[in-house]
């Protein structure tokens, strides 16, 4: 054999010799004992910003005004909190989130009403806001809901641009609460937004009783949510430490007073007339659940948000006006 | 212009079509388009259902646009239209790699394309009897389920172009594989479906026997040479003896015959030709009669009757199972066009005969209460074409009671409050009727450490159940669910019906007892405000 040919060959195997030394040495892991998966997951999850604005200690937080308009209504209770701008900056991107959980018509009252998230929308958008975005994560199928609930039409008309919830939009989010530690979030419309509003329809719930502006988070979250019911109040109190919303919309044109959250016939639903906006999702919630004609002193998950102050229960003590539209 | 470029640009458009209308064969994008309309045009599909129900049903009388054209023409469909034709004449193309000698040889008949006539008469005696089974290899209904089950779930994974939810289809990898494989075949017997398999050019060959235009060769200009064959598609021996029932019309012998003998003519002398498919009479008889005995051997095996699976949950409209079975080509439009991915091709859970019909699996979806879109879409009937109002059971339909496709039951043992102490109840919380057909009580009990604990367990009112599977879905018992649905109580079946009252007692559905004035079972005061809801849902939605 050549001493050229016997170098090159035996340089090879050499060299595959090594190849194999390093591959194993750089894949090599040596850690093992199971949790470490779930280390990196927390280690890579994602933290949701706060949205709210600061706007000095006693400015109105709080603001119900009934009336049948529900434009004229959504226009006086802002009006109340100091207007639109205080909230909304020109150029700024703003997540609405209303709750189209099931695949209903608006007059059920399962979902949030297309009038009020269209007036909401359009108060932004005079506010100069830039890019106006509707999203949820429904239990019922995505479209469907979105069609029938009459969302997608009311964001169309505004140009409102729809996120629908794909296996891609979801990340693992941080959110270090009484009960949820990580969880799969619906992240992209967060991502996306400076501003985020919650508009959620004021509803009997089988489980946790009522379903208001807190519970109207539970549609931003993936995962397994059905383990949710486990320990619901627990979860509820979570959500106003997860989001920090720059405000809550609690939309009680029409409340669902049974057979919640899905209703499904008309005399499931009464005439609410009224809508609340705010800050503090527990002093709106505690308010909205007396309009579901129940005493808020049993609603659990408030007065957990506000053992861990995360709002109040006595909205009374809080700067709020309540006026009457038309 | 060629008539085989004409021929390429109809090809072209009729798969564009075809992919199209795979497309928006859903929720968002379906609107008016009559995505059906290849199923309906075929006459296989026509002519199968018409020996197995007596009747033709709605679109399927488009099929006579095909089959008056092929009795002149002959099999134009399988080259100028058919999808799956174009399919695999496209692959054989792509990954040609043999010489003009070689082409010659592989387009001569050989007798195993005889097999799909025998196929053919197997299906049509089983046809006789009630059993459809021509789609397993009808080519439309062969391609829209390999589209629904494999094709589109494959190339939605990088994409996400066609689900929001990513939908699965059980053993969606044999669907997968048999269409790689039945395309992959091209490449050792050109189109090695349409000539052995496929029982949709049977039909249209035994039809060709009729039409009154064919290749004809002028045996003075024609020097022998062969070249003809090169690129026959249906491998019709148009060299010698032309076989009008294998010819595809496809007219390349035409353009390639280089001495101008062949012409596509009126009338032609049908001396030299072979006029019918080459068929032996023992093996017609043999094919019949496995098709014929096929009948007795499945249906004698009970599962349309006594042995009927709990798991053979059909979608909603769909009629009694032996009819069913009449009418499902096992197209898979159904599973297609289902917003929830709750439809699952059947393996052997309907039994032999009901492979790859649709079934509910509550595991991977659950029946949207405002959705028709299954029986839109169906274009045998075997899912009738409900409106949403006779799905709930509303105004006109009444009386009737809403569409059930099964019943909900507890699993106690596996049923979290039941068992385990522990709150859940998400099987209430999305029960989509009014009133919920789940509902709960309340009860104190002492736990495991000595604690009054205050529990609500669920249960199941039977009377309201449709047996939509939401509760199933949402279990959060997720391998065997707490709570499942089966197929008893199904309104398409007196046999498998559940309570009295929705046998057909003449006190309608609510089993004579009216309810409580909160809504009660649907036929008391409820009634009245859910009739109504029809009319607010679609001028809504208008």
């Amino acid at each position: 054999m050549e001493r050229r040919e016997f170098l090159r060959r035996a340089g090879m195997t050499g060299l595959a010799v090594a190849g194999s030394g390093l591959g194993a040495g750089l894949l090599h892991d040596t850690r093992g004992g199971g949790q470490f998966f779930r280390d990196a997951q927390v280690a890579a999850a994602k933290v949701l910003p706060s949205f709210a604005v600061d706007r000095g200690a006693n400015a109105v937080s709080m603001a119900i005004a009934h009336g049948t308009d529900a434009d004229a209504m959504v226009r006086a209770a802002i009006g109340e909190m100091g207007g639109i701008e205080r909230f909304i900056n020109r150029g700024d991107s703003v997540l609405l989130k209303p709750n189209v959980a099931f695949d209903r018509a608006p007059l059920l009252g399962a979902t949030t009403s297309p009038a009020v998230l269209k007036s909401v929308a359009a108060l932004c958008r005079e506010a100069g806001a830039g890019k106006i975005i509707v999203a949820d994560n429904p239990i019922n199928q995505p479209e469907g809901c979105f069609f029938k609930s009459g969302i997608k039409a009311a964001a169309d008309e505004i140009g409102a641009e729809l996120i629908l919830p794909r296996n891609s939009s979801f990340e693992e989010v941080r959110i270090d609460g009484e009960v949820l530690g990580t969880w799969t979030t619906f992240y992209e419309p967060f991502a996306a937004a400076d501003k985020v509003i919650g508009i959620a329809p004021c509803k009997d719930h089988n489980l946790c009783s009522g379903s208001m502006t807190m519970k109207n988070w539970y549609g931003m979250l993936g995962g397994r949510r059905n383990q949710f019911h486990q320990a619901i109040h627990g979860i509820v109190s979570d959500f106003p430490h997860m989001v920090k919303p720059t405000l809550v919309v609690l939309d009680a044109t029409r409340v669902l007073m049974r057979n919640g959250p899905t209703g499904g016939s008309l005399s499931d639903v009464a005439v609410g007339d009224t809508l609340v906006v705010g800050t503090d999702m527990v002093a709106v919630d505690t308010y909205g659940y007396s309009l579901l004609g129940r005493d808020a002193a049993n609603l659990e998950y408030l007065h957990k948000a506000a053992e861990r102050s995360l709002g109040t229960t006595d909205w009374k003590r809080l700067n709020w006006r309540e006026i009457q539209v038309g | 212009m060629r008539i085989t470029i004409v021929r390429l640009i109809s090809q072209i458009f009729f798969m564009g079509l075809f992919f199209f209308f795979c497309f928006v064969t859903q929720f968002s994008y379906l609107k008016g388009y009559p995505v059906s309309i290849f199923l309906e045009v075929d006459p296989l599909v026509a002519i199968a259902t018409a020996i197995t129900t007596h009747t033709l049903y709605q679109g399927l009388v488009w099929s006579l646009v095909l089959l008056i054209p092929t009795l002149f023409l002959g099999r134009f469909f399988c080259n100028w239209i058919c999808p799956y034709g174009i399919l695999h004449q496209f692959t054989g193309w792509l990954f040609n790699r043999r010489t003009i000698t070689e082409n010659i040889e592989s387009n001569r008949y050989r007798k195993i394309f005889a097999l799909k006539y025998y196929i053919l008469i197997g299906m049509g005696a089983a046809a006789l009897f009630g059993s459809l089974q021509i789609g397993l290899l009808d080519p439309i209904c062969l391609l829209f389920r390999s589209f629904t089950v494999a094709v589109l779930p494959t190339l939605d994974m990088p994409t996400e172009w066609f689900y929001v939810r990513p939908h699965v289809h059980q053993l969606g990898w044999v669907v997968g594989f048999l269409l790689f494989f039945l395309v992959g075949m091209n490449l050792v017997i050109p189109r090695f479906f349409c000539r052995v398999l496929c029982p949709l050019g049977a039909t249209l060959g035994l039809l060709s026997r009729f039409s009154l235009w064919r290749i004809h060769r002028d045996t003075v200009k024609c020097v022998d040479c062969d070249l003809c064959l090169q690129r026959c598609e249906g491998a019709s021996d148009p060299h010698t003896n032309l076989r009008k029932s294998e010819c595809f019309v496809c007219f390349n012998c035409i353009d390639d015959c280089p001495h101008d003998a062949l012409s596509f003519d009126f009338m032609p002398d049908l001396r030299g030709e072979v006029t019918g498919p080459q068929i032996s009479g023992r093996r017609a008889v043999m094919a019949g009669l496995i098709g014929a005995l096929s009948f007795p051997f499945s249906r004698r095996s009970g599962d349309v009757d006594e042995l009927f699976k709990k798991e053979v949950v059909r979608p909603p409209g769909s009629v009694a199972e032996n009819e069913f079975l009449e009418r499902c080509i096992k197209c898979d439009q159904c599973i297609r066009v289902c917003p929830s991915n709750v439809l699952q091709p059947a393996m052997l859970e309907g039994g032999i005969e009901g492979i790859w019909t649709p079934i509910m699996n509550m595991r991977t979806g659950y029946c949207e209460l405002n959705c028709t879109l299954c029986g839109e879409v169906c274009p045998t009937g075997a899912i009738q074409k409900i409106s949403i109002e006779q799905k709930l059971g509303l105004g006109q339909y009444a009386d009737m009671g809403p569409v059930k496709t099964g019943t909900a039951f507890y699993d106690r043992g596996r049923c979290l409050p039941w068992a385990m102490d522990t709150p859940c109840v998400v099987c209430e919380e999305v029960c989509p009727t009014s009133p919920k057909a789940i509902y709960s009580r309340e009860v104190e009990i002492t736990n495991r450490w000595g604690e009054k604990v205050v529990l609500t367990r669920p249960y199941v009112d039977p009377e309201v159940c449709i047996g939509c599977g939401i509760c199933e879905h949402e279990c959060p018992v997720q391998d065997h669910r707490a709570i499942r649905v089966t197929a008893v109580g199904e309104t398409r079946s007196k046999e498998r019906s559940l309570l009295l009252g929705m046998a057909g007692a003449s006190d309608g559905c609510c089993g004579g007892g009216a309810k409580d004035a909160g809504g009660g079972c649907g036929c008391s005061s409820g009634k009245q405000d859910r009739s109504g809801l029809l009319q607010i849902d679609l001028s809504e939605n208008a």
